[in-house]
């Protein structure tokens, strides 16, 4: 069901080289997507488009920092070069900002300025230079990848949680105000995942307590193959919805 | 006419000189004014391709050089000029000619990107076919990291990729900035859409508008490739039928609708295409009613464009109204329209 709807669909994905990023790139290059994957580290990244390629899928690594203007320019000239204009843009790369993490009180002004250049401002930045095409062509789907911390305020999830609550925001006005011009905008909340960064965040976490990111992964592949299943500007918690046949939820 | 130097802020509040072609009347008002001059039915244009950071730094064996692209002809194989020493800052007729080439020759173009002469054309020395020697996978990265956008000395500083985009800028074909359209902000083209009119789209390859070389610029615009997609055809045929007018939006959506046409016994059979055709006095537009375009200097192969749309001495009255006026011109320059009237009056 979802191959069909993705397939040939042009789709870039930022924070592609690991964690869910990667485990949404292989789900998407099965599903018959043309992609774009995005990460700041080259080797890692381009190991992941060489997986994908090796399975019969499309995948072109686009090494770039999202939080720099320079590079969001570079990152989405040179994935349209490679895949087309661009269907679906999946914000997924983001930063924690301080490890271990620290109150608010004790957190740099300039690295709160870093998590809101790569969690915010840089996603932004991309989605303004593919949305307005979007709009002309009639079509198109925005995903910011958010958190829980988006909503409940955990202490020294600060920089992190204020970024993720500000991109949510972003993405229900940017839904509000592309409203009939078939761009959609989705914010979706993957859930704990054994993930690196999880691992930096909570270095004492049960990983059998965590998602699997591939699980996560086929849930966010059917919600973008689907998109209308969930209102435009909406949050959507990916643990709501059906899974891969055969996961084992922890 | 003064030439715009850099983008200006608000393109909604850019000059906008409106000329009816058949009643010679002239109108000065905004580009936010468009939607209140089309009607409702009338169907909109657009080249959707982005600007590519056309201009390399390289060196010819110790000779520094500067590649320009002109067009992708395959995967790989571009048509591109090559320039002396010096960069913009320098007028391009004053820039020293740049060594001469022959089939076979390497050029290393930064430290990612190389290329070999692969033909030097019969039109000039400086027109060159380059096979580069990178993968699509490696050649795109690294062109975005290491290429500048083409410019010309009028402007007043080095332009960054964002300045040359329009707003729904989508597939990397030109080397030039698609210029014409850079004011139709999203706010603009909503409120077209909330008028009634119809938004189409194709894809243009918009080539180099100067080489330095006489010979050469006299051949411009070189063949251009385009791609109208099944839709753009589809509401172009919407548009006649319900006797909207279509507006092209720059010499470059023109190119391609007549270019297409022409190829077609007159008619718009979508797909991708390869065009040479040039539009000038005589020529009469088989799909284009009017065009919305920058303003650019008489002497410019832009104008002799226009002259498909409208008599050369009201376009000669036009530019110099406009240049008293005191529009500025070129691609960050102020916008004109060329349409007649519609027929029924436009309540303002």
């Amino acid at each position: 069901m979802e191959s069909s709807t993705l397939r040939g669909a042009a789709v870039l994905v930022t924070g592609s080289s690991r964690g869910l990023g990667a485990a949404l790139a292989r789900r998407l290059g099965q599903a018959g997507a043309r992609l774009a994957l995005v990460a700041r580290g080259g080797d890692e990244l381009e190991a992941v488009a060489r997986e994908i390629r090796a399975a019969g899928g499309e995948a072109h690594a686009v090494p770039g920092d999202v939080g720099e203007k320079r590079d969001a320019h570079r990152i989405a000239g040179a994935a349209a070069a490679l895949v087309g204009p661009i269907d679906v843009v999946v914000h997924n790369a983001s930063t924690l900002g301080h490890v271990p993490l620290l109150p608010l009180l004790e957190t740099d002004c300039e690295d709160l300025e870093r998590v809101l250049a790569v969690n915010l401002v840089g996603p932004f930045r991309l989605t303004k230079i593919v949305a307005g095409a979007m709009a002309v062509r009639g079509r198109g789907l925005v995903v910011h990848v958010s958190s829980d911390a988006a909503v409940a305020a955990y202490p020294r999830w600060g920089a992190y949680g204020v970024s993720k609550a500000a991109q949510d925001h972003l993405g229900r006005i940017l839904a509000a105000e592309l409203e009939g011009t078939g761009v959609r905008v989705l914010s979706v909340d993957p859930g704990e995942m054994n993930t690196r960064m999880h691992a930096d965040a909570i270095p004492d976490a049960d990983p059998a307590t965590l998602a699997a990111p591939d699980a996560v992964a086929a849930r966010l592949v059917a919600l973008i193959a689907h998109p209308d299943l969930a209102p435009s500007g909406g949050r959507i918690e990916l643990a709501s919805l059906p899974g891969p046949p055969g996961e084992v939820r922890p | 006419m003064t030439a715009a130097s850099w983008p200006r802020g608000e393109p909604a509040l850019d000059r906008l000189l409106h000329l009816d072609p058949r009643t010679g009347r002239r109108r000065d008002l905004r580009v936010g004014d468009l939607p209140a001059l089309l009607a409702p039915g009338d169907l909109v244009v657009v080249n959707d391709s982005a600007t590519l950071p056309a201009s390399l730094r390289g060196r010819l064996g110790a000779a520094p050089v500067e590649l320009r692209l002109a067009g992708e002809r395959s995967p790989g194989v571009w048509s591109a000029v090559l320039f002396g020493a010096g960069d913009w800052r320098t007028k391009t007729e004053d820039r020293p000619a740049p060594p001469s080439v022959n089939v076979g020759d390497r050029l290393a173009l930064g430290p990612e990107l190389a290329a070999t002469v692969a033909a030097v054309s019969a039109l000039s020395p400086r027109l060159v076919t380059m096979r580069f020697d990178q993968s699509p996978d490696a050649f795109w990265p690294a062109l975005y990291r290491h290429g500048r956008p083409v410019q010309y000395a009028y402007t007043a500083g080095a332009l960054e990729l964002w300045h040359t985009q329009t707003s729904y800028a989508s597939r990397p074909w030109s080397v030039e900035a698609p210029s014409a359209g850079r004011p139709l902000e999203p706010s603009v083209l909503a409120a077209l859409t909330r008028r009634g009119v119809a938004l189409a789209t194709l894809t243009h390859a918009a080539g180099l508008s100067s080489t330095g070389d006489a010979a050469l610029d006299r051949a411009l615009p070189l063949p251009e490739r385009y791609d109208v997609p099944a839709a753009t055809v589809a509401a172009t045929e919407a548009a006649r039928a319900r006797r909207g007018r279509v507006v092209a939006v720059g010499t470059t959506v023109v190119r391609a609708l007549e270019g297409c046409a022409r190829a077609h016994g007159g008619r718009l059979v979508a797909g991708e295409g390869v065009t040479d055709v040039r539009l000038g006095a005589g020529f009469h537009p088989a799909v284009a009613d009017g065009i919305f375009t920058g303003m650019h200097e008489p002497e410019a192969s832009h104008f002799s464009l226009l002259e498909a749309f409208a008599p050369r001495s009201l376009l000669a009255d036009a530019h110099a109204h406009a240049t008293a006026a005191g529009y500025l011109a070129h691609e960050f320059g102020d916008s004109m329209l060329i349409l007649p009237e519609a027929a029924s009056p436009i309540a303002s």
